[in-house]
C-alpha cells in the first residue's frame, strides 16, 4: 500500500489538495450468480492500446479521457502502454502487460472454473485524468453500454 | 488518480446493476472515492497485481478480489493475503 503522507512533496500537495469525486450513495449491485457462473471483465487504468488502436494522447489538458475496448482473445503482450504519469514505476508492466490487464490469469481463472468466463471485451483508460467531466459525461456511460450489452457479471478494476 | 478513475466507473456500472470490485495501491483515495469493494494490495504504484511473470501471485490478487463479490456488508475495504 502507498500512503500519501509518503509520496514526494509534489504528490504529496496535489493528492491533499485535490477535489476528490465521490461517489453516489445508491444501491450497490449485489452479486446474484455463483461466482463459477458469472462473465467477468477487466476495466484497466494503465493506458493499455491494441494493435492498430490510437495511442492515447499526452498532451490533452486535464488528461486524455476516452477508452479502448480490449478484445478478449488478444495476446496481452501485443498491448502498448501509454500511459502520461511519472508518479508511477512502469518498469512491472513493461515487463508483463498482465500488471495492467491480467487477461492470462483471468482465463487460467475461467480454466480453473472460478470464474464462469472471460468477457468478450475489457476495458482500457488512461487513469491520469485530473479534470475529469469529460470523462464522466462521455467515456464512463459508453463504458457501462458495452459492459451492460456484453452482460458481464462482474467488472474487475486493475487502477495503476 | 488512477483509483478516482477506475472509481468512477465502478459506481456507474453499480448503478447499472453490474457488480464490481478491485484492487488498489492508494487505499486512502478508494475510501474518499466511495468504492463499494477493493482489495487493498501492499505494493507500489504500478505494481498493483504484484509482481512481473508471478501468475501464482498475480491469480491470488485476482481470486481475493473476486471474493469480496461475496460480500453484502459495503463499502468492503479488505487487506490482501499471501
Amino acid at each position: 500500500m502507498v500512503w500519501i503522507a509518503d509520496m514526494d512533496l509534489k504528490l504529496k500537495l496535489f493528492m491533499r489538495g485535490y477535489p476528490w469525486k465521490r461517489l453516489d450513495e445508491t444501491a450497490p449491485a449485489h452479486r446474484v450468480k455463483d461466482l463459477a457462473a458469472c462473465r467477468v471483465a477487466l476495466v484497466s487504468s494503465a493506458g493499455l492500446v491494441a494493435p492498430g488502436q490510437e495511442p492515447y494522447d499526452s498532451k490533452i489538458k486535464g488528461g486524455d479521457w476516452s477508452w479502448r475496448s480490449i478484445p478478449g482473445d488478444i495476446d496481452v503482450r501485443s498491448l502498448t502502454e501509454h500511459h502520461r504519469s511519472d508518479s508511477w514505476d512502469h518498469k512491472g508492466i513493461e515487463a508483463d502487460r498482465n500488471m495492467g490487464m491480467p487477461l492470462d490469469r483471468m482465463r487460467e481463472l475461467a480454466a480453473a472454473g472460478v470464474i464462469g468466463e472471460v468477457a468478450p471485451r475489457h476495458i482500457s483508460v488512461m487513469g491520469s485524468v485530473t479534470a475529469p467531466g469529460r470523462f464522466i459525461r462521455k467515456t464512463v456511460p459508453e463504458i457501462v453500454e458495452a459492459l451492460t450489452a456484453d452482460g458481464v457479471d462482474i467488472a474487475l478494476m486493475v487502477p495503476v | 488518480m488512477c483509483p478516482q478513475t477506475v472509481g468512477l466507473v465502478q459506481g456507474a456500472l453499480e448503478q447499472a446493476g453490474i457488480t464490481t470490485t478491485g484492487a488498489t495501491c492508494v487505499a486512502e483515495v478508494s475510501e474518499i472515492v466511495g468504492v463499494p469493494r477493493a482489495l487493498d494490495v501492499p505494493w507500489p504504484l504500478g505494481f498493483t497485481m504484484g509482481e512481473p511473470n508471478n501468475p501464482e501471485l498475480q491469480r491470488a490478487v485476482l481470486e481475493q478480489a473476486l471474493a469480496l463479490t461475496d460480500r453484502d456488508d459495503i463499502p468492503v475495504l479488505e487487506t490482501f493475503e499471501f
